[in-house]
C-alpha cells in the first residue's frame, strides 16, 4: 500500500447504498432541495471520522461527504499504536472504520493525496496531485505533528518520531536487527514507544529532561515508583537529561550525546516529547490560529463554513492531546452542523473537558486525572502500601474532589474521576474516599475504623512478623496503650510500618480516648521517629526520598521543610557515594553555599586551614572586599574572615576570585564541620606542649566538607591554658606533655554546655583516628539538627565511649567509615558553581524596566 | 511589540520542581515565580510577611514555602501564613500558556512602589 503514491476509493451515491435515497427524499424535497451541501473533511483520522459518524447519526442524507486522508490508508485507532508496537495487537485489529464503511455511507476517501491548501473565496482545496475539491461545508482534522528538539543530528535516518503507522513499522525494522534504542521523551507516548521496543528486544534507554518521569500526569511519589519499575525491567532511565546532540555516521544514527556529557549507544532514536497541532493549513487560508486553530462552542472557526475539531484546535484557550475530549467535540460539532435553517434552538455545544490518563504498558498500573498541584485549601489524603508497591492520592479541595494520582492499583481510577467529573460534594464519604468506591459507598459505616474492626481474630495485621489482629488487641488489653508499646510488645508495625494505619485503628477501637502519643515522630508527615527512619534507611537500603517515602508510609506527597533535610542527610550518612544529593531538600544557606543574611544578601567564609592565613589570601579577600562593595568583613568566633553584604548573583564570580587565591568553601553555612580553632601551641608558645595548630591543620584537611546532623566544631589547644577553648567545642584537643586530652560534647550557644572528657592518648595519629571514629559516631546515630551537646545528655556518655571503645577495632571501623564517606564530600562546591554548575540558583530569571513595560 | 495583560517571563523550563526564581522590578519589588513539586506555579512578592525574607530561598513542599530565615510556612496560592502566624504576601496572578510563564502586568507593575 505505501509506494509514495496516493490512492483513491471513489463510492458515489448512485450505487443506492444502504440508508441513503429514501430519506434525502423526504427531508429534501427535490423541488427546494435538489444537490446536497458538499462536506469535505481534511483529516481521516480520529476526530475527523467521529465527527463524521456523528454527522451521519443525525442526518445521513445532508452531506456530500468527502475525506482526505494524508497517510494512504483507512481509518484507524491512533492510541492502539503502542500495543501494535509492543505486539499484542496487529493493525486489522486496530482499524475503526473499514473499507466498507465508506462505500456503506457513501463517502468518497482520497488517501495519500494530502491538502496543500484552501481557498476560502472560492471554496475548494487543492490537493499535493493537483486536484481541486469545492466544499459547502469544510472540516478541519488535521491532528497535531510531533514535536521536533532543535538539536544537531535529528535529520539523520534513524531518528524516528511516535505518530503513525509509518512510525511503527520504522520501530519495528530497527527491533528485528535488535541493538540499542534510545527514547527521548519520558511522557506518556515515550514510555510506551520505549516498553514496546524493550519487548521486541532492545536495550532501552529514556532520556527524560524533567527530574520526574510523565510530570506532568505524576507526582514525584508515582514518578519514583514508575521509574523503579521501568528500571526493574532492564530499561535504562535517565532523568534530568538534557539531550545536546544526535550523534551519527555515514548518515545513520549512532548515539545520543547530552548536555552533561553522557553518551548513550542508539541503532535508532525516538522523538516522543511532545506534539504541536497541525494548523499550517489553517494559517495559510487567514482563520485565527494561536496554539490551535481557535474554535467557538459548535467547534466553528473563524470563517462559518469551516468547523475544526481534535487535537488541531484551540478552545477556551485549551488545546488537548488526548482522545477523549474528541467524542465530546464531535457530538457538538454535529448537533451544530445538522441543525436546520432557521431553527431555533440552539445546541448546548462543548463545554471543555477534564481528561485523564493511564499509561499503556501492560502491568504497570497507573492513572491520573484533574489537578494534583495542592496548595492553599487543598487537602492531600494520601495512602501507600509499600508491600504491594501502591501509592494513591486525592486532592480534595471545598469539599470536592479535584485530584487524582493513582500507582499499583487503578480499580477505582475510574469512580474518582467520575467524582471530579460531577463535582459532587465529597463530605459524607471523605473519611473514607481513599478507600476506594466499594468501601465508601457499601461499608458497613463510613467510620474507617469499622472496616479494621469487622476483621476476624485470626486475621493478619503485621506480615512482616505475621502477627494477628487478636495478637495485637491482646497485646492492648495487656497495657500497650501506645503505638510504640505495641510496636515492643508484639513487633506489629515494628518492622516496615505498612501496617502502621491498622494498629493506629486497633488502638483507637480497643481503648477510645486513652490511645497514648507514640515517641517524637520525626516530622507530622511520619509515625516513625528519627532512630527508626534511620534504621529502616539501612535495612530496606532505601536510596532515594520518595522511596524512603513510599516504604515508609509519608502521610504528606512531599514532605515538609523538616523531613525532606533531614532524610536527604540520612540518606548521603548512609550510603556515601551512591545517592543524590538533593539540592532541593536543603535548607538555603546549604543550597547557596553561604549565609543569608537578614536582607537576603549572603555572607561568604572563605576556609583559613586551622585559622592560618597568608598575604597572598588577604590580599584576594581585601580584593573581594573592594571588587564587590562588601559593606562589611569580620573575624569570625571560629578564626575566619566574614565579607558581608554579596549578592545571591554575584556570588560564583566572588568564589571565583576566591579559588584563584587557593582559597576553598568554608562551609560556614552548613550543618557540617565548620572550623579548626587553634592557639600557636609549642611552635611559637613558651608554655605550649606539642604543636597544636599543626595537629589543627591536619584535623581541618581531614574533616573539612563533611556533612553532619548539625554544624560541628573543633579546636585545638596547645597547653592546659586552653586559648583556643577546645572545652566549649564538639571535639576539643588540649595538649599535654604526655599527649592529648580528647573533650567531646561542648558547647558555647544559649545552653552553655563544657565538654566530657572522652579519653587521653599519645600520638598526634590517635587523636586524629578518635576524632574520625566519634564524628563518624555521631553522624551515624545522633538526630538530625541535633548538637553533640544534646545528642551526648541524650543517649550519655557511656553509650558513646561504648561505641567507641569497647570493641577493640571499633575506633578502626568508625574511623575508615568516616575517611570513605569523605572520598565523596572534599569537592569544593565553590569550584563547581563558579564554573556554572546551579546557575539557575543564582541568576534572575529577567529583569523588568518600568520604562520597558510602559512603552511595551 | 502588543500591548497585553499578561508579561512573558519566559518558558516553564527555566525553574526545576521545588524551586522557584527571582524577577526583579525596578523600582518595585521583587517577585518570586515558584515551580511545585507537582508543576503548580505560583508567583509572590519576595518578602516574607513576617521580616521581609526571599521567599524565593525557602523549601517547597506541597503548595507551601517555608521563609529560609524563620521557617514562617507562606501558602504559594493566597500568600498567606499557614498556621499560628498572621501576615499575607501580595500574590501575583500568574498563568501557564503553550509552556510559558504570564504574569499579570498590571500586578508586576503595582508592585512598584508609589
Amino acid at each position: 500500500m505505501r509506494s509514495g503514491g496516493f490512492f483513491v476509493f471513489t463510492h458515489l451515491p448512485e450505487g443506492n447504498p444502504v440508508n441513503a435515497p429514501t430519506t434525502v427524499l423526504e427531508k429534501h424535497p427535490p423541488a427546494t432541495a435538489p444537490v446536497r451541501e458538499r462536506l469535505v473533511v481534511i483529516g481521516n483520522g480520529m476526530a475527523g471520522c467521529r465527527a463524521v459518524e456523528e454527522i451521519l447519526a443525525r442526518d445521513c442524507g445532508r452531506f456530500d461527504v468527502t475525506i482526505f486522508g494524508a497517510e494512504p490508508r483507512v481509518n484507524y485507532n491512533r492510541i492502539m499504536l503502542s500495543p501494535v508496537l509492543a505486539g499484542e495487537k496487529a493493525f486489522e485489529d486496530i482499524v475503526i472504520n473499514g473499507a466498507d464503511w465508506y462505500a456503506d455511507n457513501a463517502i468518497t476517501l482520497v488517501s495519500g493525496d494530502p491538502v496543500v491548501s484552501i481557498d476560502r473565496e472560492t471554496r475548494t482545496l487543492t490537493t499535493r496531485s493537483g486536484r481541486v475539491e469545492p466544499y459547502d461545508r469544510l472540516l478541519i482534522a488535521t491532528g497535531s505533528d510531533p514535536f521536533i528538539i532543535p538539536v544537531p543530528g535529528r535529520d539523520l535516518d534513524g531518528v524516528v518520531t511516535f505518530r503513525d503507522l509509518d512510525d511503527v513499522d520504522r520501530m519495528l525494522a530497527a527491533a528485528d536487527k535488535g541493538g540499542s534504542a534510545v527514547v527521548i521523551g519520558g511522557g506518556l507516548l515515550g514510555l510506551e514507544a520505549a516498553h514496546g521496543l524493550a519487548l521486541r528486544g532492545m536495550k532501552v534507554t529514556v532520556v527524560h529532561l524533567m527530574p520526574t518521569l510523565m510530570e506532568r500526569q505524576l507526582d514525584e511519589a508515582a514518578g519514583f515508583l514508575l521509574k523503579s519499575e521501568l528500571e526493574r525491567r532492564g530499561q535504562t532511565i535517565v532523568t534530568g537529561g538534557d539531550t545536546a546532540e544526535i550523534t551519527g555516521a555515514n548518515g545513520h544514527v549512532t548515539g545520543v550525546k547530552l548536555k552533561d556529557g553522557r553518551t548513550f549507544d542508539a541503532d535508532i532514536v525516538v522523538m516522543a516529547v511532545g506534539i504541536r497541532p497541525a494548523t499550517g493549513l489553517a494559517r495559510a487560508a487567514g482563520l485565527a490560529v494561536e496554539r490551535g486553530i481557535v474554535v467557538d462552542d459548535h467547534m466553528v472557526t473563524s470563517d462559518p463554513a469551516i468547523m475544526a475539531v481534535g487535537e488541531c484546535v484551540q478552545h477556551r484557550g485549551q488545546c488537548y492531546g488526548l482522545v477523549a475530549p474528541l467524542w465530546d467535540m464531535c457530538r457538538a460539532l454535529a448537533d451544530n452542523a445538522c441543525r436546520d435553517e432557521g431553527a431555533c434552538e440552539q445546541p448546548t455545544g462543548y463545554a471543555g473537558s477534564v481528561t485523564s490518563t493511564k499509561l499503556k504498558v501492560s502491568g504497570i498500573d497507573l492513572f491520573s486525572a484533574g489537578d494534583f498541584s495542592g496548595g492553599d485549601g487543598a487537602e492531600d489524603i494520601v495512602m501507600r502500601d509499600a508491600s504491594r508497591g501502591i501509592y494513591k492520592r486525592v486532592v480534595v479541595r471545598d469539599n470536592k474532589l479535584v485530584g487524582a494520582v493513582l500507582y499499583g492499583d487503578t480499580a477505582d481510577g475510574s469512580w474518582y474521576f467520575d467524582l471530579l467529573k460531577k463535582g459532587e460534594d465529597i463530605s459524607p464519604i471523605r473519611e473514607a474516599l481513599i478507600f476506594g468506591q466499594a468501601f465508601a459507598n457499601g461499608g458497613p459505616s463510613l467510620d474507617p475504623n469499622a472496616a479494621v474492626a469487622a476483621l476476624s481474630d485470626d486475621a493478619e495485621i503485621c506480615g512482616c512478623n505475621g502477627v494477628s489482629k487478636g495478637q495485637v488487641v491482646a497485646s492492648i488489653k495487656g497495657g500497650a496503650c501506645s503505638l510504640d508499646a505495641v510496636r515492643s510488645t508484639c513487633k506489629a508495625s515494628a518492622s516496615c510500618g505498612s501496617c502502621t494505619g491498622l494498629v493506629e485503628s486497633l488502638l483507637a477501637i480497643t481503648l477510645g480516648d486513652e490511645v497514648q502519643s507514640g515517641p517524637k515522630t520525626l516530622c507530622k508527615c511520619t509515625s516513625f521517629g528519627h532512630d527508626d527512619v534511620r534504621r529502616l534507611i539501612l535495612e530496606k537500603e532505601l536510596k532515594a526520598i520518595p522511596q524512603v517515602m513510599q516504604e515508609l508510609h509519608w502521610k504528606t506527597p512531599d514532605g515538609c521543610a523538616s523531613c525532606r533535610p533531614a532524610l536527604n542527610y540520612y540518606l548521603l550518612c548512609a550510603w556515601p557515594g551512591q545517592v543524590e544529593d538533593d539540592q532541593k531538600s536543603r535548607f538555603v544557606n546549604e543550597r547557596m553555599h553561604a549565609n543569608i543574611q537578614k536582607d537576603g544578601t549572603y555572607s561568604v567564609v572563605p576556609r583559613m586551614w586551622g585559622g592560618l592565613t597568608n598575604p597572598r589570601e588577604l590580599r584576594a579577600i581585601a580584593d573581594v572586599v573592594e571588587k564587590y562593595n562588601a559593606p562589611m568583613v569580620k573575624v569570625t568566633g571560629g578564626q575566619r574572615l566574614d565579607i558581608f553584604g554579596i549578592k545571591k548573583e554575584d556570588l560564583p564570580a566572588v568564589w571565583a576570585d576566591l579559588n584563584a587565591a587557593g582559597m576553598v568553601s568554608g562551609h560556614a553555612y552548613g550543618k557540617s564541620l565548620r572550623t579548626v580553632k587553634t592557639c600557636v601551641g609549642s611552635e611559637w608558645c613558651r608554655f605550649g606542649t606539642q604543636d597544636s595548630t599543626g595537629l589543627g591543620v591536619k584535623l581541618e584537611r581531614m574533616t573539612w566538607g563533611s556533612w553532619m546532623p548539625h554544624k560541628f566544631k573543633i579546636a585545638v589547644s596547645g597547653c592546659p591554658r586552653n586559648c583556643a577553648e577546645a572545652t566549649i567545642k564538639d571535639f576539643g584537643v588540649v595538649c599535654i606533655d604526655s599527649g592529648y586530652e580528647l573533650h567531646v560534647g561542648g558547647n558555647g550557644g544559649i545552653k552553655v554546655r563544657a565538654t566530657d572528657l572522652l579519653c587521653k592518648v599519645a600520638t598526634e595519629a590517635e587523636a586524629m583516628d578518635v576524632c574520625a571514629a566519634f564524628i563518624q559516631l555521631y553522624r551515624e546515630q545522633a538526630h538530625y539538627l541535633e548538637r553533640t551537646a544534646p545528642w551526648i545528655e541524650r543517649v550519655g556518655l557511656d553509650h558513646v565511649k561504648a561505641g567507641l571503645f569497647d570493641d577493640h577495632d571499633s575506633v578502626t571501623r568508625l574511623a575508615a567509615r568516616f575517611r570513605h564517606s569523605q572520598l565523596f564530600c572534599q569537592d569544593d562546591p565553590w569550584a563547581a558553581r563558579a564554573a556554572g554548575a546551579h546557575a539557575d540558583l543564582h541568576q534572575h530569571l529577567a529583569e523588568v524596566r518600568p520604562l520597558q513595560m510602559e512603552n511595551a | 511589540m502588543m500591548v497585553g495583560d499578561w508579561l512573558d517571563i519566559g518558558p516553564v523550563d527555566q525553574i526545576a520542581p521545588g524551586t522557584a526564581r527571582t524577577l526583579p522590578v525596578v523600582g518595585g519589588e521583587e517577585i518570586a515565580v515558584f515551580r511545585t513539586q507537582h508543576g503548580g506555579f505560583h508567583a509572590l512578592v519576595n518578602k516574607c510577611p513576617h521580616k521581609q525574607g526571599p521567599l524565593s530561598q525557602g523549601i517547597v513542599h506541597g503548595g507551601v514555602v517555608t521563609c529560609p530565615l524563620h521557617n514562617w510556612n507562606i501558602s504559594l496560592k493566597t500568600g498567606e501564613a499557614q498556621g499560628e502566624d498572621k501576615g499575607c504576601v501580595p500574590v501575583i496572578p500568574l498563568k501557564v500558556d503553550a509552556g510559558r510563564i504570564y504574569l499579570l502586568r498590571a500586578a508586576v507593575l503595582g508592585q512598584r512602589a508609589a
